[in-house]
């Protein structure tokens, strides 16, 4: 234990004593959480906008002019892009990956707090270089969020002159900024960890970020390699990627190249990337499971073995985006079968979710309302993609709203549910304030009911084999007319669910300014982040000595003790905390 | 949870892999490292597998193109006297840079036996000896680019991805290098300076060395894959 005073020395404490060194070049972790939190939601926001302009035209084919084919495919393709890594990889990682991971590990701060601010305010410049496409001549790139080449660098395609450019420096910029930072989660998580805190005895959540993070800092290197390849065949000219061929009737200077290694390329970062997305969702919303229903998370270390499981096996599934793409057909056997294996462990995360809620002393609170939601819309789009990693199945499928639909009940509602899940019940320890109880109740309805209106209705578009990414679907002969009119339906629930999220925002604000004192712990929960002795904590988070930490962070309703919750710092042979069986097992 | 063998600081650990996962799992940390050379093993790790990317793109496009690759024998070769010698220079190259991890390698010693000048000598060296790899690089590169004619969107020798992975891989691998110098010289003036005689802790050396070992591996791979294949 050579390094012990180490983890609770002075000279890393950096005061900030101005207002600059406070809120803006701030290396405290809370601070550049809400920073990272404030800038992917204010990216999340053009992305919904967007994706609102091209839903309108896609519902009513004929009534508005707002956008033009080309529009349409930009705002298409910058919609998926933004939400994905810009939106909720930067705010389950950057924002409650930083906000949580110290504060749960009982560290002071992360263990290089000026990387981790280097990290950023790299991310803000990956987020400005992207939205400067908007503003360049021929505008941001439309190839499609996956920016498969030869189409995304080829004339023809909008944004093919500066569009393209940009979006690849971006996210080239995007992963300096993650590696920054994810060096620092993974090192604190393993490292700076309060005394007490083994790995077995951290919160799922913090499982949840910690995998995935090591998933990003293995699977990005894929997306930089892919995105330094493309760069060079655009800009001067190789042909990593571009086969010989015919562009608007002319030969290209191409040759030899092969599309298929970006997809591999592309699908080895971008089957991970789902994971980086889901598994803090999984773990953030055991938690939130856990504190609203009183009861110990159902199986933890299976909980724990199942996010590493999930995590080891997503980097061996990837080419299941790629059943239609001409690879070796027996590769297909391969992948196809390793994605039905990966949905055993997810599987077994699921039952112990609901096997939580059984018998529990449900508390039916906003942030448990989310979590609740979540598990029916991960349940559908975890079924859904079931029929998708079968090639049979997929072949017919590929391509078609079915896809959209899957995708968007498994990687879009359902973290988005997390995140607000877990927006409610962190907000009073990050604001001191609690939110209006009511306004929380009415956004979740809306938007769970919300989600199911626009997003079931997709998988029957698909199974009639309406194609994905076209403008307008004009008189097509199999395509009936009540197509057109569930179209329109999805439209105007995504209008509606738009509108719903005002009353986030509404609710949010009013409760910084509103909202009645939390108290250090309103949700009588157990682990560590409630326990600090202030709230919002101050900066070091733990006064003048690290928490010990005695015990897993599950423990409610034990019987026999005082209270239905015993905190993780409370010794195991106090009055309060009978020597139970079940927790020492568990 | 075992959280006996955990809270008791005097209890003795279980024998075998449960002993493993009992020490990795305990608190406060996993590795008894600092937390900075931890910090560099998950760096080089994500460093591997960007190079990892890096050589499998290559191999992928030399499989794919259908036009024949340039002979390495002939397309690296040095004429001496009117004599081509195949590798020559990239024998140098790999030489100076293995013996570079020598250096290092001492460097770290007398860095732990608090030698400051020693141990600044020695990164010194190491660093001039990564410039020195730098600049034959440079020189190599200037030879295939106006003697022979090779760019990275074709060569008259053969398949035009030959000079786009080998300028892009060998680029990408040469600013590895190039910013390993740089620290390796910023960190030996701290050491000359006594920046860490007050803590006695010249830790930070064997870091810099990781870094550099690691550059010197790498490099072991790309001159296998594009010198030998």
């Amino acid at each position: 234990m050579a390094y012990v005073a180490f983890a609770d020395n002075d000279t890393h404490s950096h005061d900030p004593d101005t207002f600059i060194s406070k809120y803006i070049w701030s290396q405290d972790h809370k601070v550049i959480a809400i920073q990272y939190g404030i800038t992917a939601i204010s990216a999340g926001i053009v992305a919904l906008v967007l994706s609102l302009l091209f839903r309108l035209q896609l519902g009513f084919p004929d009534s508005f002019s707002l956008v033009q084919p080309n529009e349409y495919y930009q705002y298409v393709t910058m919609h998926g892009m933004i939400m994905v890594v810009y939106l909720l990889t930067a705010l389950f990682l950057g924002g409650f990956g930083n906000y949580l991971i110290p504060l749960m590990c009982g560290a002071r701060d992360m263990v290089f707090p000026y990387l981790n601010m280097l990290s950023f305010w790299f991310y803000l410049l990956s987020v400005i270089v992207l939205m400067a496409s908007f503003f360049v001549p021929g505008g941001p790139t439309g190839a499609g969020w996956t920016l498969y080449p030869p189409q995304s660098i080829s004339p023809g395609t909008p944004g093919v002159g500066g569009g393209i450019v940009l979006m690849i420096l971006s996210l080239a910029i995007f992963i300096i900024a993650f590696t920054m930072g994810g060096l620092n989660y993974v090192t604190t998580v393993l490292q700076a960890r309060a005394r007490g805190m083994t790995l077995m005895r951290m919160p799922l959540a913090i499982w949840g970020i910690f995998v995935a993070t090591i998933l990003g800092l293995l699977a990005f290197p894929a997306l930089l390699v892919a995105a330094i390849m493309m760069l060079l065949d655009r800009v001067i000219g190789t042909s990593f990627f571009m086969p010989e061929m015919l562009s608007m009737g002319d030969a290209t200077e191409y040759g030899g190249g092969s599309p298929i290694l970006f997809q591999h390329l592309f699908w080895f970062f971008g089957h991970p990337e789902v994971y980086i997305v889901a598994l803090p969702a999984f773990g953030m919303v055991s938690d939130v499971l856990s504190v609203h229903a009183r009861k110990n998370i159902f199986g933890y270390r299976m909980m724990v073995w199942a996010i590493v499981a999930i995590g080891a096996l997503s980097f061996v599934v990837w080419a299941h985006h790629m059943y239609v793409s001409g690879m070796n057909p027996y590769f297909g056997f391969f992948f196809a079968t390793t994605t039905l294996i990966i949905a055993v462990p997810t599987a077994l995360k699921v039952y112990n979710w609901i096997l939580t809620l059984w018998r529990g002393d449900i508390h039916l609170t906003v942030p448990m309302l989310f979590a609740i939601g979540f598990i029916f819309t991960f349940i559908h789009g975890g079924l859904t993609g079931l029929f998708l990693g079968n090639v049979t199945v997929d072949l017919p499928l590929s391509d078609t709203y079915f896809v959209i639909g899957h995708f968007h009940m498994v990687m879009g509602v359902s973290p988005v549910l997390v995140l607000f899940a877990a927006i409610y019940h962190w907000f009073p320890k990050i604001t001191g304030r609690m939110f209006h109880t009511g306004l929380g109740k009415l956004h979740f309805w809306l938007t769970l009911l919300g989600a199911y209106s626009i997003y079931l209705p997709m998988h029957y578009l698909g199974i009639l084999g309406l194609p994905r990414r076209y403008f307008a679907y004009g008189d097509t002969d199999f395509i009936p007319e009540s197509a057109n009119l569930m179209n329109a339906g999805i439209t105007i629930a995504a209008l509606l669910v738009a509108a719903a999220q005002c009353l986030f925002f509404i609710n949010v604000i009013w409760s910084l300014m509103k909202g009645k004192k939390s108290g250090p712990n309103p949700w009588r929960a157990a682990s560590l982040e409630w326990q600090t002795p202030d709230t919002p904590p101050k900066h070091g988070n733990w006064g003048e000595q690290l928490p010990e930490v005695h015990r897993w962070p599950y423990d409610y309703s034990v019987p026999g003790a005082t209270q239905d919750f015993i905190p993780q710092t409370v010794p195991a042979n106090s009055g309060d905390a009978p020597q139970n069986e079940q927790e020492v097992e568990d | 949870m075992g959280s006996n063998v955990t809270e008791s600081q005097t209890a003795t650990l279980p024998e075998g892999l449960q002993g493993l996962t009992h020490d990795w799992s305990s608190d406060k940390q996993a590795f008894y490292v600092p937390w900075g050379k931890a910090m560099m093993w998950f760096f080089l790790l994500s460093d591997t597998f960007i190079f990892g990317c890096f050589l499998t793109s290559y191999m992928n496009v030399r499989m794919s193109t259908r036009v024949p690759w340039p002979n390495p024998s002939e397309v690296f070769a040095l004429s001496f006297g009117g004599e081509p010698i195949p590798l020559i220079l990239i024998a140098i190259m790999t030489f100076v840079l293995i013996t570079s991890s020598g250096t290092m390698a001492l460097a770290v010693n007398y860095g732990y036996k608090q030698d400051r000048a020693k141990t600044a000598a020695l990164m010194f060296v190491t660093a001039a000896f990564g410039a020195i790899f730098v600049g034959m690089q440079a020189f190599e590169w200037t030879k295939l680019i106006v003697d022979e004619g090779i760019r990275p969107w074709g060569n008259p020798m053969g398949a035009p991805q030959f000079g786009a992975s080998f300028f892009m891989i060998t680029g990408f691998h040469g600013l590895h290098v190039s910013i390993g110098v740089i620290y390796l010289a910023v960190v030996a003036l701290k050491v000359l300076k006594g920046d860490y005689e007050a803590s006695g802790n010249y830790e930070i050396v064997e870091i810099t060395g990781l870094y550099w070992h690691f550059v010197d591996l790498v490099w072991v791979f790309i001159f296998a894959f594009f010198y030998l294949w």
